[in-house]
């Protein structure tokens, strides 16, 4: 029931926005957003790791296909809900100083997508999971194309083919793995139970893989994405990134590990290897670029590769260390995209050699921006360091050769960001920063909680490890046979 | 022994009054904060001190919580009291709180006085993580903390972009150190399956000498440590470093931080014991390290930089002892170095405090009688350093060369060089500005005054320590008394086991570094002192390369600064823009070449077309469904 009812209450939320007039859209969106929130909450203090299917709802749904409305929350599952529900009431505080034009339809969408994506990561059925897969494909489309900036529509439209190509592909995966299913089923368990010859896993491996690679995305399947972060308005970007790249990640290790374990395992060291180059090929563009949002696209690609190579390292680290890095992640990212925002909209500008000297201007600001920094570069004792290092452990465990590779992001990950703090924020004011003004309230409101959060998980991610535990436990049971 | 918790808690409860309330408190109140916090964390390393000792000195560990989840094990945040630590603690928070006192007074007209004190704090705190750690990855959580505060107060006055360069620069040459300190954990935790020293160190124990393992681990932490101690070829940005408010150069990058090296490889003795090769590589680059650093500081003319130099050939010194497995004369000389060269630092704040921020050695001298408190402290600074005796360097630096001469005449031939060097340029940093007549500007000359007593207590008690520091390891056996020196009744498990060394041939390589070290003195006497030389900007032959710091920034910019970021530029405009994307531009086209379907996509249809989708998949599956079950 509690599932259902997170899965529900966005789509109420949205529904009930249209009987909201001017400013009263914005505050009911926040205060129907923050609802899930804190039902997930609640369902993560519930939680009991022991108890399998503790929130599962299982309802058939078209029998006579196979095809039930199942869910349910695992660890895996919860920890994604908890940053989903926790980013969606802050993606829409972060639009409370801006105006957006037709707020009805942008709010009610952003709500809408909330629930498609819920449901993805809930689902225990894999139709349901293609149809919630799609769903949120709608609102960050609408959202992209009418919110976005002047180039919207070409790179929109771009990014809408470049996914649907790899939603076709998982949809025949999907129908296939339907069809070899002794009883002609698309739940979860039937799915894993098959047990497909090797040549079989391996083409169905790489329709799966490349569905799930390009929303992620992974090198060289990422072509899309600087060029949509760029133009998306800063809500869009970051449900994108801090969210719904989440779904391709979440796809591999619910979807693709278990179900063709000997696929995964015999392409292992090809997607570990892309990964990596992945990594060092965007840090080194990251490097170079001088938009302030396109550095941070190309630096998020550098960290999800690194989160692929640890999922296909196949050890509980490089599990561990997925996990909890696509919650860090998530949150780290959306903090900066904010950061890209207040630049923007203060200045007019992203070009980073415009802006400096605003650390003087707005010490606030500086220190949030700093604190979200530190998680995006992995110190110690913040988030990011928890998971880049257990990734980074166990992609060493695969190859340590690789690892030494993939470590690069260590440095490279210092150099771009703080190249960008200090092109951005030190030095002496320019003329677009002169008038720079600290944050307001909401913008607080924003920033705040998300540097609490880095440093929280940074400092005690032990009640993490604790849920997502038994998840990975699962998981690898089913590869190392 | 719970006690032990609340030593790095003081300075983060510092850190945060100072870091969220700074704004609000008056000056005289965020220096109380800042100062008392780390007073109170120096006055329960003692009582611990005390405890451990009458606790009949049991290494105890105190955990705090439970971090990470690694392999199997569960990694807790905790602490570990040994007389290896309680010594390093007592260093951090003693030198450390003097420093805090002393910049009360070095940056009373600062705006940022709170951020400056909140930032000192946090860095007090990171270091004694690294120095209380029980587990390697709380040492790595002190170790990443010390550097970025580094950072925040290499770059404090961060409207100087030469500042910023610095503190950035400072930051990633760590980093690329960090990188070999984190897979030699990897390896370490693959072969072990612990990071946990005392397991770590006991599971070592079985392994043979020069087991690969173990020389992987060995050398990617000393790649780790060359990085934070500033040796070849990692030290470049030690001087760089000295843009930070001076008792910043003092506390992080004399005393406390740049030692951190060295003491990771004290802690993790046992492997390196298992390691002679890696033993061979760390005696070499310090060695190397000491002698080019050595010859830098020779030729520079900024008060700091000469400094800066110093402490990174001290450093070569001390690794030059670590190599030959002499750890506790190590430590020796790091203890007494950390009293001289704090006390060297801050007397030339006092100097460039009262010479309104001038640096420049040529524009000073004669600051003899204005500055009397800082001349007699910075003159035993000076003969500490030089290995006069008896001052702390003295016993210092001849007990570890009579260890390395033990083990290699060419190294301590290097390391006898090197200390000649260092005679000479400290006196000739001496002369130059004490000594003779005034040459700064008249505006200068009319500012110039005795630094406050906030400034000139620290330095005399930092040269009470300086003078008598020796004390830690008097070598009594010389004169017929056996066990009579501290460290080495402290630190039984640091002995260096090899050393054979005679009782006559120790005093003749005692009287041989007098000899030299007093020979460079009177050398730099007769140059800046009596001929009244001054260093000018036209040099020739080898001082190009000695000025031209060996050149090695211009070779890294351009053997790897410049190609990566042509790298990034050649990837980004051929790969990205050229290559990748219009392949997948091209299948795009190839797709959408037929019907009108572009066109509803562009009108807004696309909702209905992906639900489309949705139903014909259902529709599908219904047929699919009729034909297989008829």
């Amino acid at each position: 029931m509690m599932t259902l009812l997170l899965i529900l209450l966005p789509l109420l939320g949205a529904l009930s926005l249209f009987v909201m007039k001017g400013d009263a859209i914005k505050k009911a969106a926040f205060a129907t957003a923050l609802i899930p929130f804190v039902l997930a909450i609640g369902a993560w203090v519930n939680f009991d790791a022991a108890q399998i299917g503790q929130y599962a709802l299982n309802q058939a749904w078209i029998p006579s296909l196979g095809i039930s409305f199942s869910v349910d929350m695992d660890g895996l599952s919860l920890l994604l809900v908890l940053l989903t529900t926790f980013l969606t009431p802050l993606i829409i505080l972060s639009t409370f100083d801006r105006n957006y034009k037709n707020p009805l339809a942008f709010y009610a969408l952003i709500l809408v997508m909330e629930m498609a994506l819920i449901g993805v990561f809930v689902a225990r059925d894999a139709f349901l999971f293609y149809i919630f897969w799609e769903l949120a494909l709608i609102p960050i489309y609408f959202i992209s194309l009418l919110w976005g900036g002047e180039n919207a529509r070409p790179i929109t439209f771009k990014f809408f083919l470049y996914t649907l190509a790899g939603s076709l592909l998982m949809l025949f995966a999907i129908i296939y793995l339907y069809l070899q299913t002794p009883t002609h089923s698309f739940a979860i368990d039937a799915f894993y139970n098959l047990e497909l010859p090797a040549e079989t896993q391996t083409w169905i491996f790489w329709m799966l893989f490349i569905a799930f690679a390009i929303k992620i995305p992974v090198f060289p399947f990422h072509t899309w994405q600087p060029a949509t972060y760029r133009e998306n308005s800063t809500s869009g970007t970051m449900l994108l990134a801090g969210i719904m790249l989440k779904m391709g990640l979440f796809g591999l290790i619910r979807w693709l590990l278990p179900v063709v374990p000997q696929g995964c395992i015999d392409s292992a060291n090809t997607v570990v290897i892309l990964a990596t180059i992945g990594i060092v090929y965007a840090s080194a563009i990251a490097i170079v670029q001088k938009d302030f949002k396109k550095l941070l696209a190309y630096s998020s690609i550098a960290h999800v590769g690194l989160i692929t190579a640890g999922i296909f390292s196949f050890t509980d680290n490089g599990l561990r260390g997925a996990s909890l890095q696509m919650l860090s992640h998530g949150v780290n990212v959306v903090g900066l995209f904010f950061v890209a925002d207040i630049f923007l909209h203060r200045t007019k500008t992203l070009e980073m050699k415009e802006l400096g000297g605003i650390r003087s201007k707005a010490p606030w600001f500086a220190t949030l921006f700093m604190i979200i920094l530190l998680g995006s570069v992995a110190l110690p004792l913040t988030n990011g360091f928890v998971g880049e290092f257990l990734l980074l452990i166990g992609v060493f465990e695969f190859s340590d050769v690789i690892a030494a590779v993939c470590g690069l992001t260590v440095i490279l990950g210092a150099v771009y960001m703080l190249m960008a703090y200090q092109k951005t924020m030190l030095g002496e004011t320019s003329a677009a920063t002169n008038n720079f003004t600290d944050l307001t309230f909401n913008e607080k409101a924003v920033l705040v909680p998300i540097a609490i959060v880095v440093i929280l998980t940074g400092v005690y991610p032990k009640p993490l490890f604790e849920l997502i535990e038994p998840s990975v436990q699962h998981i690898l049971s089913f590869i190392n046979i | 022994m719970k006690l032990a918790l609340l030593i790095p808690v003081l300075p983060l409860i510092g850190f945060i009054i100072n870091g969220l309330f700074g704004k609000n408190l008056s000056k005289s109140s965020s220096g109380l904060i800042g100062s008392g916090t780390i007073l109170g964390a120096f006055i329960c390393t003692a009582v611990v001190f005390v405890q451990f000792i009458n606790a009949g000195s049991v290494a105890t560990e105190v955990t705090a919580f439970d971090w990470l989840v690694i392999g199997d094990t569960t990694l807790s945040f905790s602490f570990y009291v040994d007389q290896l630590s309680l010594i390093m603690m007592s260093l951090v928070t003693g030198v450390g709180f003097l420093i805090h006192v002393y910049s009360i007074g070095y940056m009373h007209d600062d705006e940022n006085f709170s951020r400056f004190f909140a930032y000192l704090n946090l860095f007090i705190f990171f270091m004694l993580l690294l120095v209380m750690a029980d587990n390697f990855l709380v040492l790595f959580t002190g170790w990443e903390g010390v550097g970025f505060c580094s950072y925040l107060l290499i770059g404090f006055w961060y409207k100087t972009p030469a500042y910023n360069d610095a503190a950035k620069k400072a930051f990633i040459m760590n980093r690329i150190g960090d990188l070999g300190f984190i897979l030699g954990l990897f390896v370490m935790f693959s072969e072990f399956g612990s990071l946990q020293y005392t397991e770590v160190f006991a599971n070592a124990a079985q392994y043979s000498e020069s087991n690969p393992a173990i020389l992987a681990i060995t050398i990617l932490l000393f790649i780790g440590a060359c990085g934070k101690s500033a040796q070849l070829p990692l030290f470049t940005w030690l001087p760089d470093a000295m843009a930070g408010p001076t008792p910043v150069s003092a506390l992080i990058h004399a005393a406390t931080m740049v030692t951190a090296g060295i003491y990771l490889i004290v802690r993790s003795h046992v492997l390196f014991d298992l390691a002679p090769e890696t033993m061979w590589i760390i005696a070499s680059v310090g060695a190397l390290t000491a002698l080019v650093a050595a010859t830098i500081a020779a030729v520079q003319n900024d008060i700091k930089k000469v400094l800066a130099y110093s402490t990174v050939s001290q450093l070569g010194l001390i690794f030059i002892a670590l190599g030959v497995g002499a750890y506790q004369s190590a430590m020796f000389h790091l203890l007494t170095h950390a009293f001289f060269k704090a006390l060297l630092f801050l007397g030339a704040g006092s100097v460039i405090h009262a010479m309104s921020g001038e640096q420049d050695m040529r524009k000073m001298g004669g600051l003899k009688k204005i500055l009397p408190i800082t001349h007699i402290t910075f003159i035993i600074g000076c003969l500490a350093i030089s290995g006069i005796p008896f001052f702390s360097g003295f016993f210092s630096k001849d007990e570890m060369l009579a260890h390395v001469y033990n083990d290699s005449i060419c190294l301590w031939v290097i390391a006898s060089a090197t200390s000649a060097l260092t005679a000479f340029y400290m006196f000739r940093l001496y002369f130059l500005t004490f000594s003779n007549g005034f040459r700064g500007s008249e505006q200068q000359k009319h500012h110039l005054h005795e630094s406050p007593s906030s400034m000139t207590t620290p330095l005399i008690i930092l040269a009470v320590l300086a003078a008598f520091g020796g004390g830690l390891g008097l070598p009594m056996e010389l004169i017929g008394i056996e066990h009579a020196h501290f460290l080495e009744n402290f630190l039984p498990d640091l002995e260096d086991a090899n050393f054979e060394l005679s009782h006559q041939s120790e005093i003749f390589l005692m009287m041989g570094a007098v000899a030299l070290a007093v020979g460079a003195w009177l050398l730099a006497k007769k140059i800046y002192k009596e001929k009244q030389t001054l260093p000018s900007d036209n040099v020739t032959g080898i001082q190009k390369l000695f000025v031209g710091k060996y050149f090695l920034d211009e070779v890294y910019e351009k053997i790897i600064i410049r190609p990566f970021q042509l790298l990034g530029n050649a990837l980004y405009i051929f790969m990205e823009e050229r290559l990748i994307d219009p392949i997948v531009n091209a299948f795009g086209t190839l797709a959408v070449a037929k019907g009108n379907f572009v066109k509803q996509l562009q009108q807004g249809n696309t909702g209905f077309y992906i639900f489309g989708i949705v139903t014909g998949v259902v529709v599908i599956l219904i047929a699919n469904y009729l034909i297989w079950f008829r």
